[in-house]
C-alpha cells in the first residue's frame, strides 16, 4: 500500500467520516483515496472550490460531529493557515495532511523536501500551540494517522500530519486490523447539565451543534461559553488554557524512538524520509561495525521533543541532524543540547533524498 | 406583543444586548425580520444553525439563541458547507455583509451556489465596509465614495443577484431594511425553498456611508431605500425609464434543480453505504 493510501485508510480505521479539500501534487491519492470509500461506509468526500474552502468545510463538519480530514501540499498549506488557526481558537478537532514537496512556492511538485517544518509550527498567525507529527514510513503513516484522529478529538486541537513525497508515494506492507471501529477512542458520551464548551476547568469533549447546547462559537477570544471577550485577564487565560492543554498531556503526545547503542558518542536526531537513510547508517556502523552511534527519531516534532534532546545530549559528543532543507528543526535540537554536544546539520535542498553515505561519511569525523 | 416577548425570550441571547451596532444601523431590522422568519418557519430551535462571517452584519450570530458559528472573514459559506453535508437535518441560515460575501468570499459565494446546496443566505448590502471604517466594497454603487475612494470609487459594481444566478442558485430575492415585514416573508420563502436562496436585504449605514456621501441620516436613508424600491410585480409592468434609479424587491428568480446534499446521499445510498448518525 502507498503512504497516501495508509494516511486515507488510518483515517478511516479511527473514524473519519468526512474529507473536504482541493487536488495537488503529491497527496491528491488522499482525497481520490476517500473519494471511492467514504461514500460506500457513509460517509462524506467533498471537493472544495479552494484549499481554503477545504479547511473550513473540514472544521464545519467536525462542529457537526463528524471526524474529518484533509490533506494538501506546501503551497495549499499555506492557503489552509487561516482557517487552521480558527480551529485552533475555536478548539474544534481535525486533521490536517501536509505532504511536503520541495518549495518555496510551486518549487518543484514531484520532488520531496522537509522545507515546511516550521512553517507548521508557525504558519498561521498569532502565539498558538500545534501538534505535528511525522511518520517515517508507510506503517507508521497509517497508525500515526489513527493516534492524529483520535488525540485531536481529546484535545479539541487540529493534529498536523507531515509528510512528505518520499513517505507518500512509497509502497511499503501494512497490516490493517480487520475491524477499523476498534482504532476510534470513543470520547465520553453522557453530557453533563452544566457543559461549557470552553471550560476553565480542563478538557470537555465537544458537542456537536444541533443537541440543544445553544453555545457560540467564534475566532475571537471568547469566554467559557464562547461569547466574545476582549477583557486582559479573560483574554489571557484563554491563550493559557490553549497551551496549558499540551503541555498537561504532553507526555501522550511526544513520540520518539532511539535504536543503537546503549552509550552512543555520536548521534543522528532525524524525523520524516531521512530517518530511513539514518536507520541505514546506524545497520552499518552499529549492528555490523559495532561503532558507538544511534538514532532518535521524532515522530512527534511539535511540541519538540525537548527533553529527549537534553538528555540526549548528556550522553553524546555530537548530534547530526540530517534534514531535507536549509536547516530548521536542527535550531530547536541546538537550543535544546544547551551546549552539552555538538550539533552538526546535514542539509540537502536539491529535491532528492539525503543517502546513508552523506551521513556516514560525516559521522566518521568523530568516530574512532 | 405576547408573540414578541416569546421570541425575545427563546431566540436571542438577550443577555448579550446591546448590540455593538452604531445607532440608525439596518442591522437590527435585518435581524429582527431573520428571527421572525425563523419563527415563521416553524423550525425546531435546535435544528437552527446561524452562521456567519466577518464584519458588523456578520456579529449578528453573537445575539441569536441558537447554535452559532462565527466564521473567518468571507469563509461563512464554505463552513456552512460542510457542517450541512455532515449533518442534512440542520437548517443554516448564512449571515454575511457585501464586502464578506462578495469580495473575500466571492469564490465560496458561486460555489454555493452552483452546488445548489439548501442553504440560506442572507446578505445584508450596506455598501460599505463598516467594521474597518468605510471601505468600498464590490457593492459600492459607482462613483460613490469611501475612505479608500475618496473622490468615488471607480469601479463597477456586482449585481449580486444575477451573480447569484448565473453561477447556479436556485432562489433570488431582495429586500430592504425600510420594509421589515417583505423582508420577514422574503427570507421564509427563502428558507422554505430546497436549494441555496440567495437574499440580499439593502441596510442603511449612516455612519460610514451615508456621511461621507452626503446621504442624510438614519431616517432619510430609510426613506430613500422605501421610495426607490419597487416591487417586482410593478417593476414587470413599467417602462425601462421608470426602473433607472430603482431598486428592484421581492422575489427576483427562482429554479427548479436537484439540491446538492439530497443528490449527495442518494449517492452514498448507491455505493452500498448507509448515513451515519452523529
Amino acid at each position: 500500500m502507498q503512504g497516501n493510501e495508509a494516511c486515507a485508510e488510518g483515517a478511516i480505521s479511527a473514524g473519519v467520516r468526512f474529507y473536504a479539500g482541493y487536488p495537488i501534487t503529491p497527496s491528491t491519492e488522499i482525497a481520490e483515496h476517500m473519494a471511492n470509500r467514504l461514500p460506500e461506509i457513509g460517509g462524506v468526500f467533498i471537493q472544495m472550490e479552494d484549499e481554503i474552502a477545504g479547511m473550513a468545510a473540514v472544521i464545519g463538519a467536525s462542529i457537526g460531529g463528524m471526524r474529518a480530514l484533509t490533506a494538501t501540499s506546501g503551497p495549499g498549506f499555506s492557503l489552509k493557515q487561516e482557517n487552521l488557526g480558527y480551529a485552533i481558537m475555536a478548539e474544534i478537532p481535525c486533521v490536517v495532511v501536509n505532504v511536503q514537496r520541495m518549495g518555496p512556492s510551486t518549487g518543484v511538485p514531484t520532488a520531496p523536501a522537509q522545507g515546511d517544518v516550521m512553517q507548521a509550527r508557525w504558519g498561521t498567525h498569532g502565539d498558538h500551540p500545534i501538534i505535528v507529527f511525522s511518520p517515517a514510513s508507510v506503517y507508521e503513516t497509517y497508525y500515526l494517522t489513527i493516534a492524529a484522529v483520535n488525540l485531536s478529538q481529546k484535545m479539541r486541537q487540529p493534529v498536523i500530519m507531515l509528510l512528505d513525497e518520499v513517505i507518500g508515494h512509497m509502497r511499503e506492507k501494512v497490516l490493517i486490523p480487520e475491524t477499523g471501529k476498534l482504532m476510534v477512542e470513543k470520547s465520553s458520551d453522557r453530557v453533563p447539565s452544566d457543559w461549557k464548551p470552553y471550560d476553565e476547568k480542563g478538557l470537555t469533549p465537544l458537542v456537536p451543534f444541533g443537541f440543544g447546547h445553544y453555545y457560540h462559537v467564534t475566532g475571537l477570544f471568547h469566554d467559557q461559553y464562547g461569547f466574545p471577550t476582549g477583557d486582559p485577564p479573560q483574554v489571557e487565560r484563554a491563550l493559557d488554557r490553549l497551551h496549558d492543554k499540551l503541555v498537561k498531556y504532553r507526555d501522550e503526545i511526544v513520540m520518539t524512538n532511539y535504536i543503537g547503542h546503549k552509550e552512543p558518542r555520536v548521534a543522528i536526531v532525524a524525523y520524516g524520509c531521512t530517518v530511513r537513510s539514518a536507520r541505514a547508517v546506524v545497520k552499518k556502523a552499529y549492528w555490523q561495525d559495532r561503532l558507538p552511534v544511534g538514532l532518535l527519531s521524532l515522530q512527534t516534532i511539535w511540541p519538540f521533543p525537548a527533553k529527549e534532546i537534553e538528555t540526549l545530549a548528556r550522553q553524546v559528543d555530537v548530534i547530526i541532524v540530517p534534514e531535507m532543507n536549509m536547516g530548521q528543526i536542527v535550531g530547536e535540537v541546538e537550543r535544546y543540547a544547551c551546549g552539552q554536544a555538538k550539533v552538526v546539520p546535514l542539509n540537502r535542498y536539491d529535491g532528492d533524498m539525503i543517502t546513508p553515505d552523506q551521513i556516514y561519511d560525516l559521522m566518521g569525523r568523530w568516530l574512532p | 406583543m405576547a408573540a414578541i416577548e416569546h421570541l425575545t425570550q427563546d431566540f436571542l441571547r438577550t443577555k448579550k444586548l446591546p448590540h455593538i451596532w452604531c445607532p440608525g444601523c439596518g442591522n437590527g431590522i435585518v435581524t429582527a425580520a431573520l428571527v421572525r422568519a425563523i419563527e415563521r418557519t416553524g423550525y425546531n430551535q435546535r435544528d437552527v444553525v446561524i452562521v456567519s462571517g466577518i464584519g458588523c452584519s456578520s456579529r449578528a450570530a453573537g445575539y441569536l439563541n441558537f447554535n452559532t458559528l462565527h466564521t473567518t472573514h468571507g469563509r461563512a459559506l464554505a463552513f456552512a458547507t460542510g457542517l450541512k453535508m455532515a449533518r442534512p437535518e440542520l437548517k443554516l441560515f448564512v449571515i454575511m455583509g457585501d464586502g464578506d460575501c462578495s469580495a473575500i468570499g466571492g469564490n465560496h459565494f458561486i460555489h454555493a451556489a452552483r452546488r445548489n446546496i439548501d442553504l440560506n443566505a442572507v446578505i445584508v448590502n450596506n455598501h460599505i465596509y463598516g467594521m474597518t471604517g468605510g471601505q468600498h466594497s464590490p457593492l459600492t454603487p459607482y462613483g460613490k465614495k469611501a475612505t479608500t475612494a475618496p473622490r468615488g470609487t471607480m469601479e463597477r459594481p456586482f449585481d449580486l443577484l444575477a451573480l447569484a444566478r448565473g453561477a447556479g442558485a436556485t432562489f433570488g430575492a431582495r429586500g430592504t431594511a425600510a420594509q421589515p415585514r417583505q423582508l420577514e416573508q422574503l427570507i421564509t420563502r427563502g428558507a422554505n425553498h430546497k436549494g441555496f436562496s440567495v437574499l440580499e436585504a439593502l441596510s442603511p449605514c449612516p455612519i460610514a456611508y451615508g456621511r461621507r456621501n452626503k446621504l442624510g441620516g438614519p431616517v432619510e436613508m430609510l426613506r430613500d431605500l422605501k421610495d426607490k424600491s419597487l416591487s417586482v410585480e410593478r417593476a414587470a409592468q413599467a417602462e425601462p425609464e421608470e426602473l433607472e434609479e430603482k431598486t428592484v424587491t421581492g422575489v427576483i428568480f427562482t429554479v427548479d434543480a436537484p439540491e446538492f446534499t439530497e443528490e449527495y446521499y442518494r449517492s452514498i445510498e448507491r455505493a452500498g453505504g448507509q448515513k451515519q448518525g452523529v
